[in-house]
Protein backbone atom coordinates (compact mmCIF):
# COMPACT_ATOMS: atom_id res chain seq x y z
CA UNK A 1 0.00 0.00 0.00
CA UNK A 2 2.58 2.34 0.93
CA UNK A 3 4.86 1.43 -1.74
CA UNK A 4 2.05 2.04 -4.54
CA UNK A 5 1.30 5.43 -3.08
CA UNK A 6 4.72 6.61 -3.14
CA UNK A 7 5.03 5.26 -6.69
CA UNK A 8 2.25 6.86 -7.54
CA UNK A 9 3.68 10.42 -5.71
CA UNK A 10 6.56 9.88 -7.27
CA UNK A 11 4.57 9.64 -11.08
CA UNK A 12 2.83 12.74 -10.26
CA UNK A 13 5.99 14.89 -9.18
CA UNK A 14 7.85 13.82 -11.98
CA UNK A 15 5.11 15.22 -14.50
CA UNK A 16 4.64 17.88 -12.59
CA UNK A 17 8.71 18.62 -13.09
CA UNK A 18 8.33 17.48 -16.61
CA UNK A 19 5.54 19.86 -17.30
CA UNK A 20 7.45 23.00 -15.55
CA UNK A 21 9.93 22.25 -17.64
CA UNK A 22 8.16 22.57 -20.81
CA UNK A 23 6.44 25.55 -19.86
CA UNK A 24 10.05 26.87 -19.06
CA UNK A 25 11.43 26.51 -21.63
CA UNK A 26 8.69 27.90 -24.16
CA UNK A 27 8.38 30.80 -21.77
CA UNK A 28 11.95 31.96 -21.24
CA UNK A 29 13.25 33.49 -24.40
CA UNK A 30 9.62 35.25 -24.68
CA UNK A 31 10.53 36.14 -21.32
CA UNK A 32 14.21 36.85 -21.00
CA UNK A 33 13.25 38.94 -24.24
CA UNK A 34 10.25 40.40 -23.03
CA UNK A 35 12.34 41.53 -19.49
CA UNK A 36 15.69 42.50 -21.22
CA UNK A 37 13.50 45.15 -23.65
CA UNK A 38 11.39 46.29 -20.41
CA UNK A 39 14.90 47.46 -18.69
CA UNK A 40 15.64 49.16 -21.93
CA UNK A 41 12.66 50.86 -21.94
CA UNK A 42 12.78 51.97 -18.46
CA UNK A 43 16.69 53.48 -18.24
CA UNK A 44 15.22 56.46 -20.29
CA UNK A 45 11.70 56.61 -19.28
CA UNK A 46 12.35 56.42 -15.46
CA UNK A 47 12.64 53.09 -13.23
CA UNK A 48 9.01 52.80 -12.79
CA UNK A 49 8.18 54.37 -16.00
CA UNK A 50 7.55 57.75 -14.14
CA UNK A 51 9.19 59.88 -17.01
CA UNK A 52 12.67 61.57 -16.47
CA UNK A 53 14.85 64.26 -17.33
CA UNK A 54 17.59 63.49 -19.20
CA UNK A 55 19.38 66.22 -21.86
CA UNK A 56 15.60 65.77 -23.47
CA UNK A 57 12.80 65.43 -21.58
CA UNK A 58 11.49 61.41 -21.64
CA UNK A 59 8.17 61.29 -21.00
CA UNK A 60 6.05 59.47 -18.60
CA UNK A 61 4.85 55.69 -19.91
CA UNK A 62 3.27 54.62 -16.45
CA UNK A 63 -0.71 54.49 -16.53
CA UNK A 64 -0.45 55.41 -20.17
CA UNK A 65 -3.03 53.87 -22.62
CA UNK A 66 -1.79 50.74 -24.21
CA UNK A 67 -3.47 51.91 -27.92
CA UNK A 68 -1.96 55.19 -27.56
CA UNK A 69 1.56 53.60 -26.90
CA UNK A 70 0.76 51.60 -29.38
CA UNK A 71 -0.20 54.30 -32.14
CA UNK A 72 2.59 56.57 -31.21
CA UNK A 73 5.28 53.75 -31.58
CA UNK A 74 3.71 53.19 -35.09
CA UNK A 75 3.94 56.33 -35.78
CA UNK A 76 8.01 56.55 -34.89
CA UNK A 77 8.22 53.47 -37.36
CA UNK A 78 6.32 54.98 -40.28
CA UNK A 79 7.94 58.56 -39.72
CA UNK A 80 4.38 60.41 -39.05
CA UNK A 81 6.30 61.54 -35.85
CA UNK A 82 9.72 62.73 -35.99
CA UNK A 83 12.36 61.82 -32.84
CA UNK A 84 15.92 60.75 -33.67
CA UNK A 85 15.89 58.32 -30.92
CA UNK A 86 12.61 56.71 -31.01
CA UNK A 87 12.71 56.00 -34.18
CA UNK A 88 15.72 53.89 -33.80
CA UNK A 89 13.88 52.61 -31.09
CA UNK A 90 10.61 51.76 -32.28
CA UNK A 91 11.96 49.79 -35.61
CA UNK A 92 13.19 46.64 -34.43
CA UNK A 93 9.94 46.17 -31.97
CA UNK A 94 8.30 43.25 -33.01
CA UNK A 95 4.20 43.94 -32.61
CA UNK A 96 3.93 41.33 -30.06
CA UNK A 97 6.48 43.34 -28.33
CA UNK A 98 4.83 46.62 -28.51
CA UNK A 99 1.55 44.56 -27.18
CA UNK A 100 3.41 43.12 -24.45
CA UNK A 101 5.62 46.24 -23.29
CA UNK A 102 2.32 48.75 -23.83
CA UNK A 103 0.18 46.56 -21.52
CA UNK A 104 3.00 46.34 -18.96
CA UNK A 105 2.72 50.08 -18.50
CA UNK A 106 -0.51 50.80 -18.35
CA UNK A 107 -0.70 48.55 -15.38
CA UNK A 108 1.90 50.79 -13.55
CA UNK A 109 0.51 53.03 -10.59
CA UNK A 110 3.66 55.29 -10.40
CA UNK A 111 3.66 58.67 -8.23
CA UNK A 112 4.01 61.98 -10.90
CA UNK A 113 7.66 63.01 -11.54
CA UNK A 114 6.89 66.53 -10.24
CA UNK A 115 8.42 69.38 -10.88
CA UNK A 116 6.33 71.57 -12.89
CA UNK A 117 5.51 75.22 -11.27
CA UNK A 118 2.81 74.85 -8.63
CA UNK A 119 2.22 78.54 -8.98
CA UNK A 120 0.55 77.66 -12.64
CA UNK A 121 -1.30 74.77 -11.01
CA UNK A 122 -4.83 77.05 -10.66
CA UNK A 123 -4.89 78.57 -14.17
CA UNK A 124 -3.92 75.40 -15.83
CA UNK A 125 -7.05 73.55 -14.45
CA UNK A 126 -9.25 76.45 -15.56
CA UNK A 127 -7.81 76.47 -18.82
CA UNK A 128 -8.15 72.50 -18.94
CA UNK A 129 -11.57 71.88 -17.48
CA UNK A 130 -13.08 74.73 -19.38
CA UNK A 131 -11.03 75.48 -22.30
CA UNK A 132 -10.56 78.79 -23.84
CA UNK A 133 -13.82 79.85 -25.56
CA UNK A 134 -12.08 83.17 -27.14
CA UNK A 135 -8.93 81.07 -28.83
CA UNK A 136 -11.15 78.31 -29.83
CA UNK A 137 -9.27 75.42 -27.67
CA UNK A 138 -11.98 73.25 -26.34
CA UNK A 139 -11.67 71.89 -22.66
CA UNK A 140 -8.68 68.83 -22.60
CA UNK A 141 -11.12 67.19 -20.30
CA UNK A 142 -13.53 66.92 -22.64
CA UNK A 143 -10.96 64.58 -24.40
CA UNK A 144 -8.88 63.38 -22.07
CA UNK A 145 -11.04 63.00 -19.37
CA UNK A 146 -11.76 64.98 -16.05
CA UNK A 147 -8.78 63.20 -14.27
CA UNK A 148 -6.52 63.42 -17.27
CA UNK A 149 -6.61 59.45 -17.47
CA UNK A 150 -7.03 59.21 -21.04
CA UNK A 151 -9.07 56.86 -23.16
CA UNK A 152 -7.89 54.40 -26.18
CA UNK A 153 -5.62 56.35 -28.60
CA UNK A 154 -6.57 60.06 -26.47
CA UNK A 155 -3.06 59.51 -23.96
CA UNK A 156 -3.53 59.87 -20.55
CA UNK A 157 -1.72 63.20 -18.89
CA UNK A 158 -1.82 62.78 -15.33
CA UNK A 159 1.27 62.82 -14.14
CA UNK A 160 3.20 63.97 -17.54
CA UNK A 161 6.31 65.24 -17.33
CA UNK A 162 6.37 69.13 -17.49
CA UNK A 163 8.93 70.07 -19.67
CA UNK A 164 7.57 67.00 -21.91
CA UNK A 165 4.43 68.32 -21.90
CA UNK A 166 5.37 71.89 -23.06
CA UNK A 167 7.62 70.75 -25.50
CA UNK A 168 5.08 68.66 -27.54
CA UNK A 169 2.29 71.38 -27.54
CA UNK A 170 4.72 74.20 -28.65
CA UNK A 171 6.65 71.73 -31.10
CA UNK A 172 3.23 69.82 -32.51
CA UNK A 173 3.55 71.00 -35.65
CA UNK A 174 7.37 70.62 -36.66
CA UNK A 175 7.19 66.43 -35.03
CA UNK A 176 3.73 65.42 -34.68
CA UNK A 177 0.93 64.66 -36.61
CA UNK A 178 3.03 63.93 -40.15
CA UNK A 179 0.60 62.25 -42.47
CA UNK A 180 -3.20 63.44 -41.18
CA UNK A 181 -4.99 60.62 -42.34
CA UNK A 182 -4.27 57.82 -40.25
CA UNK A 183 -3.11 60.05 -37.05
CA UNK A 184 -5.60 60.89 -34.86
CA UNK A 185 -3.89 63.36 -33.08
CA UNK A 186 -4.35 65.38 -35.70
CA UNK A 187 -6.21 67.31 -33.89
CA UNK A 188 -4.39 68.50 -31.53
CA UNK A 189 -2.67 70.98 -34.30
CA UNK A 190 -4.89 73.72 -34.28
CA UNK A 191 -5.59 73.32 -30.61
CA UNK A 192 -1.51 73.90 -29.62
CA UNK A 193 -1.74 76.27 -32.28
CA UNK A 194 -4.00 78.86 -30.43
CA UNK A 195 -2.86 78.25 -27.41
CA UNK A 196 -0.10 80.95 -26.20
CA UNK A 197 3.49 79.74 -24.32
CA UNK A 198 2.17 80.66 -20.67
CA UNK A 199 -1.32 78.79 -21.45
CA UNK A 200 0.75 76.00 -22.59
CA UNK A 201 3.08 75.74 -18.92
CA UNK A 202 -0.35 76.55 -17.08
CA UNK A 203 -2.13 73.31 -18.59
CA UNK A 204 1.90 71.22 -18.33
CA UNK A 205 2.21 72.42 -14.50
CA UNK A 206 -1.85 71.48 -13.82
CA UNK A 207 -1.47 67.80 -15.33
CA UNK A 208 1.82 67.19 -13.99
CA UNK A 209 0.60 67.06 -10.48
CA UNK A 210 -2.30 65.01 -11.46
CA UNK A 211 -2.18 61.49 -9.54
CA UNK B 1 63.94 61.65 0.38
CA UNK B 2 63.97 61.23 -3.26
CA UNK B 3 59.97 60.93 -2.79
CA UNK B 4 59.61 64.49 -1.19
CA UNK B 5 62.01 66.10 -3.42
CA UNK B 6 59.55 65.08 -6.16
CA UNK B 7 56.15 66.03 -4.08
CA UNK B 8 58.01 69.57 -3.59
CA UNK B 9 59.07 70.10 -7.04
CA UNK B 10 54.82 68.91 -7.74
CA UNK B 11 53.37 71.22 -5.16
CA UNK B 12 55.76 74.09 -6.62
CA UNK B 13 54.54 73.72 -10.03
CA UNK B 14 50.82 73.67 -8.58
CA UNK B 15 51.42 76.48 -7.03
CA UNK B 16 53.12 78.68 -9.99
CA UNK B 17 50.23 76.86 -11.93
CA UNK B 18 47.90 78.44 -9.47
CA UNK B 19 48.93 81.86 -10.06
CA UNK B 20 47.64 82.55 -13.16
CA UNK B 21 43.89 81.18 -12.41
CA UNK B 22 42.04 83.97 -11.85
CA UNK B 23 40.70 85.52 -8.34
CA UNK B 24 38.56 83.70 -5.47
CA UNK B 25 38.51 80.06 -5.10
CA UNK B 26 41.37 79.48 -7.37
CA UNK B 27 43.79 80.78 -4.85
CA UNK B 28 42.14 78.51 -2.21
CA UNK B 29 43.77 75.31 -0.28
CA UNK B 30 40.54 73.61 -1.22
CA UNK B 31 41.36 74.08 -4.90
CA UNK B 32 45.05 72.74 -4.27
CA UNK B 33 43.79 69.51 -2.15
CA UNK B 34 41.81 68.72 -5.93
CA UNK B 35 44.28 69.39 -8.44
CA UNK B 36 47.26 67.90 -6.52
CA UNK B 37 45.39 64.70 -8.22
CA UNK B 38 42.85 66.22 -10.98
CA UNK B 39 45.94 67.79 -12.69
CA UNK B 40 47.33 71.49 -12.35
CA UNK B 41 45.00 72.74 -14.74
CA UNK B 42 42.06 70.45 -13.45
CA UNK B 43 42.35 69.10 -16.94
CA UNK B 44 42.71 65.17 -15.27
CA UNK B 45 45.67 62.88 -14.75
CA UNK B 46 45.71 59.66 -15.29
CA UNK B 47 42.92 57.99 -12.99
CA UNK B 48 41.94 61.07 -11.61
CA UNK B 49 39.52 62.43 -14.01
CA UNK B 50 38.96 66.09 -15.69
CA UNK B 51 36.94 68.46 -13.15
CA UNK B 52 37.07 71.25 -15.99
CA UNK B 53 34.07 72.28 -17.38
CA UNK B 54 32.20 69.84 -15.53
CA UNK B 55 28.94 70.21 -14.46
CA UNK B 56 28.14 72.28 -11.33
CA UNK B 57 25.46 70.12 -9.74
CA UNK B 58 27.36 67.25 -11.13
CA UNK B 59 30.40 67.39 -9.41
CA UNK B 60 28.36 68.25 -6.29
CA UNK B 61 26.53 65.11 -6.52
CA UNK B 62 29.38 63.14 -6.47
CA UNK B 63 30.66 64.84 -3.89
CA UNK B 64 27.49 63.98 -2.13
CA UNK B 65 27.73 60.36 -3.41
CA UNK B 66 31.35 59.99 -2.27
CA UNK B 67 30.34 61.26 1.16
CA UNK B 68 27.37 58.84 1.62
CA UNK B 69 29.70 56.38 0.10
CA UNK B 70 27.52 55.22 -2.91
CA UNK B 71 30.19 56.13 -5.02
CA UNK B 72 32.32 52.79 -4.14
CA UNK B 73 34.58 51.72 -7.00
CA UNK B 74 37.82 51.39 -5.81
CA UNK B 75 39.76 54.19 -6.54
CA UNK B 76 36.68 55.99 -4.92
CA UNK B 77 36.96 54.18 -1.88
CA UNK B 78 40.86 54.68 -1.64
CA UNK B 79 40.80 58.45 -2.33
CA UNK B 80 37.81 60.33 -2.76
CA UNK B 81 36.43 59.07 0.50
CA UNK B 82 38.56 60.67 2.67
CA UNK B 83 38.97 63.33 0.35
CA UNK B 84 35.18 64.94 0.66
CA UNK B 85 35.09 63.85 4.21
CA UNK B 86 36.06 67.30 5.77
CA UNK B 87 34.42 68.94 3.36
CA UNK B 88 31.50 71.57 4.21
CA UNK B 89 28.82 72.64 1.74
CA UNK B 90 29.62 75.70 0.96
CA UNK B 91 33.23 74.77 0.28
CA UNK B 92 31.81 72.42 -1.88
CA UNK B 93 29.35 74.56 -3.85
CA UNK B 94 32.34 77.35 -4.19
CA UNK B 95 34.37 74.00 -5.49
CA UNK B 96 31.94 72.98 -8.21
CA UNK B 97 31.28 76.39 -9.47
CA UNK B 98 35.20 77.06 -9.69
CA UNK B 99 35.91 74.08 -12.09
CA UNK B 100 32.54 73.83 -13.98
CA UNK B 101 33.97 77.52 -14.92
CA UNK B 102 37.49 76.12 -16.63
CA UNK B 103 36.92 75.70 -19.95
CA UNK B 104 37.60 71.57 -20.83
CA UNK B 105 40.32 70.55 -23.04
CA UNK B 106 39.86 67.17 -24.93
CA UNK B 107 41.92 64.33 -24.03
CA UNK B 108 42.18 62.59 -27.13
CA UNK B 109 43.87 59.44 -26.04
CA UNK B 110 41.35 56.68 -27.51
CA UNK B 111 41.99 55.33 -30.40
CA UNK B 112 40.90 56.63 -33.48
CA UNK B 113 39.84 54.04 -35.77
CA UNK B 114 36.91 53.37 -33.44
CA UNK B 115 35.61 56.62 -33.27
CA UNK B 116 33.16 56.82 -36.12
CA UNK B 117 31.50 53.22 -34.28
CA UNK B 118 31.89 55.19 -31.19
CA UNK B 119 29.64 57.90 -32.27
CA UNK B 120 27.24 55.78 -34.10
CA UNK B 121 26.67 54.32 -30.84
CA UNK B 122 26.66 57.34 -28.65
CA UNK B 123 23.65 58.60 -31.23
CA UNK B 124 21.51 55.64 -31.88
CA UNK B 125 22.34 52.85 -29.25
CA UNK B 126 22.05 49.58 -30.48
CA UNK B 127 18.49 48.69 -30.11
CA UNK B 128 18.57 45.29 -31.09
CA UNK B 129 20.98 44.54 -28.42
CA UNK B 130 18.91 47.34 -25.63
CA UNK B 131 22.05 49.35 -25.33
CA UNK B 132 20.30 52.73 -25.11
CA UNK B 133 21.25 56.15 -27.25
CA UNK B 134 24.06 57.80 -24.74
CA UNK B 135 22.86 61.01 -26.64
CA UNK B 136 19.32 61.22 -25.32
CA UNK B 137 20.53 62.14 -21.98
CA UNK B 138 24.25 63.58 -22.35
CA UNK B 139 23.32 66.02 -25.06
CA UNK B 140 23.99 65.86 -28.79
CA UNK B 141 27.74 67.02 -28.45
CA UNK B 142 27.88 65.41 -24.90
CA UNK B 143 27.95 68.54 -22.70
CA UNK B 144 25.93 66.73 -20.10
CA UNK B 145 23.29 69.47 -18.46
CA UNK B 146 22.41 69.53 -14.66
CA UNK B 147 24.01 67.02 -12.87
CA UNK B 148 24.20 64.72 -15.65
CA UNK B 149 27.87 64.68 -16.50
CA UNK B 150 30.00 66.60 -19.67
CA UNK B 151 31.79 62.89 -21.25
CA UNK B 152 32.92 65.00 -24.18
CA UNK B 153 36.95 65.03 -24.25
CA UNK B 154 37.06 62.78 -21.01
CA UNK B 155 39.96 60.49 -21.10
CA UNK B 156 39.77 56.96 -22.40
CA UNK B 157 40.78 54.89 -19.81
CA UNK B 158 38.41 57.14 -17.39
CA UNK B 159 35.30 56.24 -19.22
CA UNK B 160 36.35 52.71 -19.77
CA UNK B 161 36.72 51.88 -16.40
CA UNK B 162 34.03 53.77 -15.44
CA UNK B 163 31.40 51.92 -17.72
CA UNK B 164 33.30 48.61 -16.76
CA UNK B 165 32.91 49.38 -13.02
CA UNK B 166 28.88 49.85 -13.53
CA UNK B 167 28.73 46.58 -15.09
CA UNK B 168 30.58 44.90 -12.68
CA UNK B 169 28.02 46.26 -9.80
CA UNK B 170 29.99 49.57 -8.40
CA UNK B 171 27.28 52.41 -8.17
CA UNK B 172 27.53 55.94 -8.11
CA UNK B 173 24.51 58.35 -7.96
CA UNK B 174 21.56 56.74 -5.73
CA UNK B 175 18.79 55.68 -8.80
CA UNK B 176 20.98 56.81 -11.37
CA UNK B 177 20.20 54.27 -14.65
CA UNK B 178 24.15 53.62 -15.72
CA UNK B 179 24.74 50.24 -14.23
CA UNK B 180 21.35 48.91 -15.96
CA UNK B 181 23.07 51.14 -19.15
CA UNK B 182 26.35 49.48 -18.50
CA UNK B 183 25.15 45.76 -18.41
CA UNK B 184 23.97 45.46 -21.82
CA UNK B 185 27.71 47.21 -23.00
CA UNK B 186 30.37 44.60 -24.38
CA UNK B 187 34.12 45.31 -23.90
CA UNK B 188 33.89 46.68 -28.05
CA UNK B 189 31.23 49.07 -27.35
CA UNK B 190 32.73 50.29 -24.50
CA UNK B 191 35.97 50.84 -25.99
CA UNK B 192 34.33 52.36 -28.83
CA UNK B 193 33.00 54.79 -26.81
CA UNK B 194 35.50 55.60 -24.75
CA UNK B 195 37.45 56.41 -27.75
CA UNK B 196 34.80 58.69 -29.31
CA UNK B 197 34.29 60.30 -26.56
CA UNK B 198 37.80 61.55 -25.59
CA UNK B 199 38.12 63.00 -29.10
CA UNK B 200 34.82 65.38 -28.63
CA UNK B 201 35.36 69.05 -28.18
Amino acid sequence: MTRLLLTLLTAILAAVIAASGQAQERMTPAHGGFEAKLEYCKTCHGLSGQGYLGYFAMPRLAGQQPEYIEAQLRAFIERRRSNPVMQNVAHVLSPSMITALANHFHRLNTPPFGGGPRGLIATGKRIYEDGLPEANVPACAACHGAEGKGQNEIPRLAGQVYPYMVGQLTGWRTQRGQGTAVDTSAIMAPTAHNMTRSQIEAVAAYVSHLP
Amino acid sequence: MKRIGLKIAILATVASALSTVSAGAGESAAVRNCTWCHGTGAQGYTVAPRLAGQRRQYIMSQIQSFRMHARNNPFSRQYMWGAVAALDASTAYELANYFASIPPRPANDGDGALASRGRTIYMDGIPEANIVSCYACHGPNAEGIRDIPRLGGLAYFYIKARLEQWGQGYHSTPGSPMPMVATHLGPEEVEALASYLSFVR
